[in-house]
């Protein structure tokens, strides 16, 4: 790691404050990615706002519209034991890497890197959330820009997510074995109003919406109704776990998993 | 260079450190707890697990500063003063748990969390818990059969594999 100097506020006003001065400076959830990325020097701020110590964004409760909001700050493993309102995500948080790092990894600071193979997003799109920071409230469908891409402008904190609660919903994961990490990850919540599919790990812009299996389970919630449907495998990762048209093809198959597990 | 203050095993530690200093480099370098082991760096093998607020954490992947005020315990403090070890680590030693050892204060430190939330769990789940703690010499069984020895269930019947 290069040298930096580190910060540690209390306050979000504090951290805000922190971030947009001269100093080029980098928020630091819970360092679960940046501090690997810091050791492999892919990152070198010249100083790290530490946002572990601001309990204002951390915690979970039920909005008053029924939505269940998690602080930007909570870890993983509080949101496992926490969001039994939203039994599908409390599931998906308590699968994210091993418990040591569910610990310490948070909400906000998976979705403002945006991995492409990280399970986070899937919910919050697939969900149609509402990711709020210290400036504005951003609507799922416009957060993620593509692979570690997202609206999030400089200094801007995840202070809030907010997930409206589906009729039903599952995740389904394909672990790649060595890293755990999602290589491919499908996400399906149905709502009054029609259903939503969110693809994470598979495709070279990262996560995304499966739009003709949306309309499909729209109409018909069964793991049937997606049997016909394919996706290309064009855009789609290809490396040494997979390539673009097995990526492709799994999300088909855990699409009907999802559907058939969500019931 | 700022200076970090924090409970280390009951007792206060403090010292001198760069922004960039990891827990475990602090707990190692500065307080000379080398117990505690650094394996991967990466956040894979776990070597390196400790408590921090009594929850397990990796500490080659939190930096010194972020524990400041914290509570940290470290494999150091598991054993009595006079010795005695901890029953999961008397478990490790009854049940061949460990061979070379290098890999046991973070299987120590990640089975005393993992009882201290669930007292009685299956092989299952003690099996999923050390997702994050890698062992290069036993193959586990033994250690996932310390582990549910130590929660005082009865291991007579797994055969060591």
């Amino acid at each position: 790691m290069y040298a930096f100097d580190i910060e540690r506020p209390t306050r979000l006003t504090d951290a805000v404050k922190l971030l947009s001065d001269a100093t080029d400076s980098q928020p630091l959830g819970g360092g679960q990615t940046l501090i690997p990325a810091l050791k492999a020097r892919l990152a070198a701020p010249e100083r790290l706002v530490c946002l572990s110590a601001v309990d204002e964004i951390k915690g979970i409760c039920t909005a008053d519209d029924g939505a269940l909001c998690i602080g930007g700050g909570t870890c993983h493993a509080d949101v496992a034991a926490g969001a039994g309102a939203y039994p599908a995500l409390a599931s998906l948080a308590a699968n994210i890497g091993d418990p040591a790092v569910r610990n310490r990894g948070t909400i906000g600071g998976s979705l403002a890197n945006n991995d492409p193979s990280s399970c986070y997003p899937a919910a919050v799109l697939g969900s149609g959330a509402t990711v709020v920071t210290t400036n504005r409230k951003i609507a799922a469908d416009d957060f993620f820009e593509g692979m570690f891409t997202t609206s999030l402008e400089e200094g801007e904190i995840i202070t809030e997510v907010r997930f409206p609660v589906p009729e039903k919903a599952n995740y389904q994961k394909f672990e790649q074995p060595a890293s755990r990490f999602a290589l491919v990850g499908v996400f399906v919540a149905k709502y009054a109003d029609g259903v939503r599919v969110a693809v994470t790990g598979a495709s070279e812009d990262g996560v995304f919406r499966w739009s003709e299996a949306e309309a499909a389970l729209s109409s018909d919630f069964s793991a049937g109704a997606v049997e016909g449907l394919s996706l290309s495998g064009d855009g789609m990762i290809s490396d040494m776990h997979g390539s673009g048209d097995y990526r492709a093809h799994l999300v088909g198959v855990l699409t009907r998993r999802a559907v058939a597990a969500a019931g | 260079m700022p200076e970090v203050k924090m409970t280390v095993n009951g007792k206060p530690a403090s010292g001198q450190i760069e922004g960039r200093t990891l827990l475990v480099d602090f707990l190692r370098e500065n307080l000379g707890l080398t117990g505690t082991h650094v394996g991967c760096d990466t956040s894979q093998c776990g070597a390196c697990v400790v408590h921090v607020e009594g929850r397990a954490v990796k500490a080659c992947t939190m930096f010194a500063a972020e524990a400041e005020g914290m509570e940290v315990k470290t494999i150091e403090a598991m054993a009595e003063p006079d010795g005695t070890l901890h029953p999961i680590q008397a478990a490790f030693q009854d049940h061949h748990g460990l061979q070379c050892g290098f890999c046991t204060p973070g299987m120590v430190m990640s089975a005393a969390a993992l009882l201290k939330d669930n007292p009685t769990p299956t092989e299952a789940e003690v099996r999923d818990y050390l997702e994050g703690n890698l062992c290069r010499c036993t193959g586990y069984h033994n250690i996932v059969k310390a582990i549910l020895a130590a929660s005082g269930q009865d291991v007579s019947k797994i055969a060591a594999e």
